[in-house]
């Protein structure tokens, strides 16, 4: 399934991820890290696939951006790619990183999720921009994905910065024509001892940071006549600033409407978008994520209708936008749901009601105009550009589940029968949180399961702790749970963590990690011992037990519960998903089926139920015999043997 | 390959023939192999010159989710999501998904859905209801119905995992591209040892829904 690399010039299909991969290739990219995380990963992987590029999965991504730092002071052109919330993990070198001169170019890939996919939260990483006063660009489809990438090398080294490129969920995982070309020679690498630059002591950093804000000044400037931003000439009397997939709902949604595209998100032409503002009669921002822009145009004094910042809400403040909710959002604003593109002037009420804002100042959304509906209730009237419901909304959900096999399910079965408080963390496994569990309690980013245990401990006393565990993956261990616990150690905790260890980074698509043994290219890697690395943490009571294993689980987790110390749980076994895991299904013999309902406790796909007794679905089931141990009375059974 | 057993393998309900196929969306379960299908219809597209994009949803929606996907193609294509009530054809790969998605469709619109059921848990385990006559629903909304046996035609191709590349070869009976375009772009995706199989369950899902459709 995986194509080949194209290495000669070429137009091919590629998704956002792959076409950013493939610009920092083309721009003489030689070293690039990374963790994996949803809609990020694909950019690490598919440079992975390159000749002449060092590339690594790191243990997180503040690791990743601080290895790709030092890369970019020997002058190696480097990349950096992860989620929108990774770059929060990363944000403590990047906003001093900002202060330093960039020798090789570097670009921070920060993938966005609006409508939180698979996500915890939407937060919109152009902010990122402002606050550590930096480039960010933001691309539309897969071929800007390439070109702003091998742009943003030439920006970072022209301006000596650090450049966020700003993906977004349907750029990473769209796919769409990339012209590819060959690749650009790398420059011999160097390292320059220069350490007033690279050196952040407060004198040094006191002057350098009036350099980053006279660099954000000249950036200003340039961004007037930045050719990543354009202006598309239209017909009509509404224009939009816009920029990334937003961009393609509006051109979808108003194809004859002027557009100011941006591309450079940060920071904007404020002068470009004031003439821009002044052909048109009403000028709409439509931007997924905050209305950053919106404010922005706003502070430089142009009125701009938006999510309501000053004035009525045009469009929705949460989840991602489409072209019918751009589409009904305008028109809803204007005042008319007919489908002819209507003209402001023909419509009286929509542009009184717009006098009415501007003279306003924005002071007080005005009132809707009659029979229309309200401007600022656009975000929830969607469904006006849509057909009649169709039957969907009565339909049972389908839900993300465990895998059948997967070898979280018998921990969560143990932790619902105890019923102990988890707090839980992010991987595959915080659908534990589902039914027939409902066994996660709090979870909150990568990490937090084992600081939230200590603190519940803290707060409630340590008879607390005896019903209490944090669950947490061993790819998000290594990422972020070391030092929690540490920190229950240290601070005499006596809660139980439960690695679940499943040799893998197994959401984001089965990427190595420093406890799996194989690195970002698939190659044989080191392997840390996690359970050696938890005694080295101060951890005395660890125990490793097999995943499929009840009772051996059981007995491990009322144990490490009980004792007033901290305890730690490693149970192992490889992802269902991974080669060579499965094995042949179980057999079902319904006669001897005493309808006891204990099966259906696991919650496993591959057990159906009909009526009182569960069908087996042979396709489903991948031989893990947890379900055999629970039934009594044999009638799921342990294949025959051969 | 077509026999006059009790389930045909391949049924067609037409109110409408499909005009253009333009815009695609294809519902899937996590793991059913929906993000494979829309890229071979991805690059069939491409290489019959056409702009293409398409959407993928990655992560936790794999899990055995409810998945969804979009291609597009044409002279200029902007969003990669089909609006909703704007897609040319459904590609559903099982019943619920396929009920699911059908508001995505224009009026007209082609339905190819496969008669597999796989009940959510919500279902299962959960007590609600898997929706019956999904086939005479999605009947009577939309203006052309092929419905599918996709395992059926799979298993006998070999592997009951072509099912997906099995419904291709019902949505292909539609559309104007060449066999050969559409072989191509399967092969492009497949590794050489499972290309045989797949290429003998879009065989004859073609051609079972060509001899009802008419060539």
């Amino acid at each position: 399934m995986a194509q080949e690399a194209p290495t000669e010039e070429a137009v091919v299909l590629l998704s956002g991820n792959e076409a950013i991969a493939r610009g920092a290739y083309e721009a003489g990219v030689t070293v690039a890290a990374g963790y994996p995380g949803t809609p990020s990963t694909e950019v690490i992987e598919t440079l992975a696939r390159y000749p002449d590029i060092w590339v690594q999965w790191s243990p997180n991504e503040k690791v990743a951006l601080e290895m790709v730092i030092g890369a970019s002071f020997a002058g190696a052109r480097t990349l950096v790619a992860q989620k929108h919330v990774g770059l929060n993990v990363a944000a403590d070198p990047f906003l001093t990183f900002c202060y330093m001169p960039t020798n090789g170019g570097t670009l921070i890939v920060s993938a966005d999720d609006p409508g939180m996919h698979s996500s915890q939260n939407e937060q919109d990483n152009r902010q990122y921009g402002r606050m550590a006063r930096t480039p960010v660009l933001i691309p539309a489809d897969s071929q800007e994905a390439k070109s702003f990438t091998e742009a943003a090398y030439e920006l970072s080294e022209q301006f000596q910065t650090p450049v966020i490129l700003r993906s977004t969920t349907r750029v990473s995982h769209g796919r769409s024509l990339v012209r590819v070309g060959s690749r650009r020679q790398p420059r011999p690498p160097r390292f320059e001892r220069r350490p007033q630059d690279l050196v952040m002591l407060p004198a040094n950093a006191r002057r350098r940071h009036p350099l980053v804000e006279q660099r954000l000044d000249a950036l200003r400037v340039y961004a007037e006549d930045c050719p990543l931003n354009r202006v598309e000439p239209g017909s009509t009397e509404l224009g939009f600033v816009t920029g990334g997939v937003a961009y393609q709902y509006v051109k979808e949604a108003f194809p004859e409407a002027p557009v100011l595209k941006l591309g450079l998100a940060y920071p904007i032409p404020s002068e470009l978008i004031r003439r821009f503002a002044a052909r048109v009669r009403y000028l709409f921002v439509v931007e997924e994520g905050d209305p950053f822009w919106e404010e922005l145009i706003l502070a430089a004094g142009v009125k701009v209708l938006g999510m309501g910042v000053a004035g009525p809400a045009v469009f929705p403040r949460v989840g991602e936008l489409s072209v019918e909710k751009v589409r009904a959002a305008v028109r809803a604003f204007l005042g008319t749901g007919s489908t002819a593109f209507p003209l402001p002037g023909a419509h009286p009420g929509a542009g009184a009601a717009l006098t009415t804002e501007a003279s306003a100042g924005g002071a007080a959304p005005p009132p809707p105009a009659a029979g229309a509906p309200a401007a600022g209730q656009a975000c929830t009237r969607e469904d006006s550009a849509t057909p009649e419901p169709g039957p969907g909304e009565e339909l049972p959900g389908r839900p993300p589940v465990l895998c059948p096999g997967c070898p979280h399910r018998a921990v969560f079965y143990v932790l619902a029968k105890y019923h102990l408080t988890v707090t839980g963390d992010i991987g595959c496994y915080t659908l534990g949180y589902a039914p027939p569990f409902h066994s996660i309690d709090t979870c909150t980013c990568m990490g937090s399961s084992i600081g939230h245990a200590l603190g519940l401990e803290k707060a409630l006393g340590p008879d607390f702790a005896r019903r209490l565990v944090g669950v947490i993956g061993d790819s998000t261990f290594v990422h972020s749970g070391i030092t929690p616990l540490i920190d229950m150690v240290y601070n005499r905790g006596t809660g139980t963590v439960i690695i679940l260890d499943n040799g893998t980074t197994a959401m984001t698509g089965h990427q190595g990690h420093p406890a799996a043994g194989w690195d970002a290219r698939h190659h044989s890697a080191p392997r840390i011992d996690l359970e050696a690395l938890c005694r080295a943490c101060g951890v005395r009571d660890v125990q490793v037990v097999d995943a499929y294993d009840l009772r051996a689980l059981e007995k491990a987790i009322k144990a490490a519960t009980a004792r007033e110390e901290p305890s730690v749980v490693i149970a192992s076994r490889p992802c269902v998903l991974l080669p060579g895991v499965r094995k042949p299904p179980i057999r079902f013999l319904a006669d001897r089926c005493i309808e006891c309902g204990a099966c259906f406790r696991l919650g496993c796909p591959a057990l159906e139920k009909e009526g009182k007794r569960p069908r087996l679905n042979e396709v489903l089931c991948t031989g893990c015999l947890v379900c055999v141990q629970l039934c009594k009375p044999g009638a799921l059974l342990a294949p025959e043997e051969e | 390959m077509a026999d006059a057993s009790v389930q045909p393998l391949i049924e067609v309900s037409v109110r409408r023939r499909p005009e253009k196929i333009h815009d695609i969306v294809v519902a899937s379960v996590g793991g059913q192999g929906g993000i494979l299908a829309t890229r071979i219809l991805a690059t069939l597209f491409l290489n019959l010159g056409w702009q293409v994009k398409t959407s993928e949803v990655h992560g936790m929606a794999q899990r055995g989710g409810s998945v969804e996907t979009h291609v597009r193609r044409g002279r200029v294509v902007y969003s990669p999501l089909v609006p909703r009530g704007e897609a040319d054809a459904l590609l559903a790969l099982e019943q619920l998904e396929g009920l699911r998605y059908l508001p995505w469709i224009r009026p007209g619109g082609a339905v190819v859905c496969s008669s597999e059921r796989i009940p959510p848990v919500t279902v299962t385990l959960g007590g609600q209801h898997y929706p019956e006559h999904v086939r005479e629903t999605l009947e009577q909304r939309a203006g052309f119905l092929v419905w599918v046996d996709a395992l059926g035609i799979a298993r006998e191709a070999g592997n009951v995992r072509a099912a997906n590349v099995a419904l291709l070869g019902a949505l292909s009976a539609l559309m104007e591209a060449p066999a050969e375009a559409w072989h191509e772009a399967i092969s492009a995706h497949l590794p050489a040892g499972a290309r045989p199989v797949n290429l003998e369950a879009f065989r004859v899902a073609r051609e079972l829904t060509l001899a009802r459709v008419g060539g």
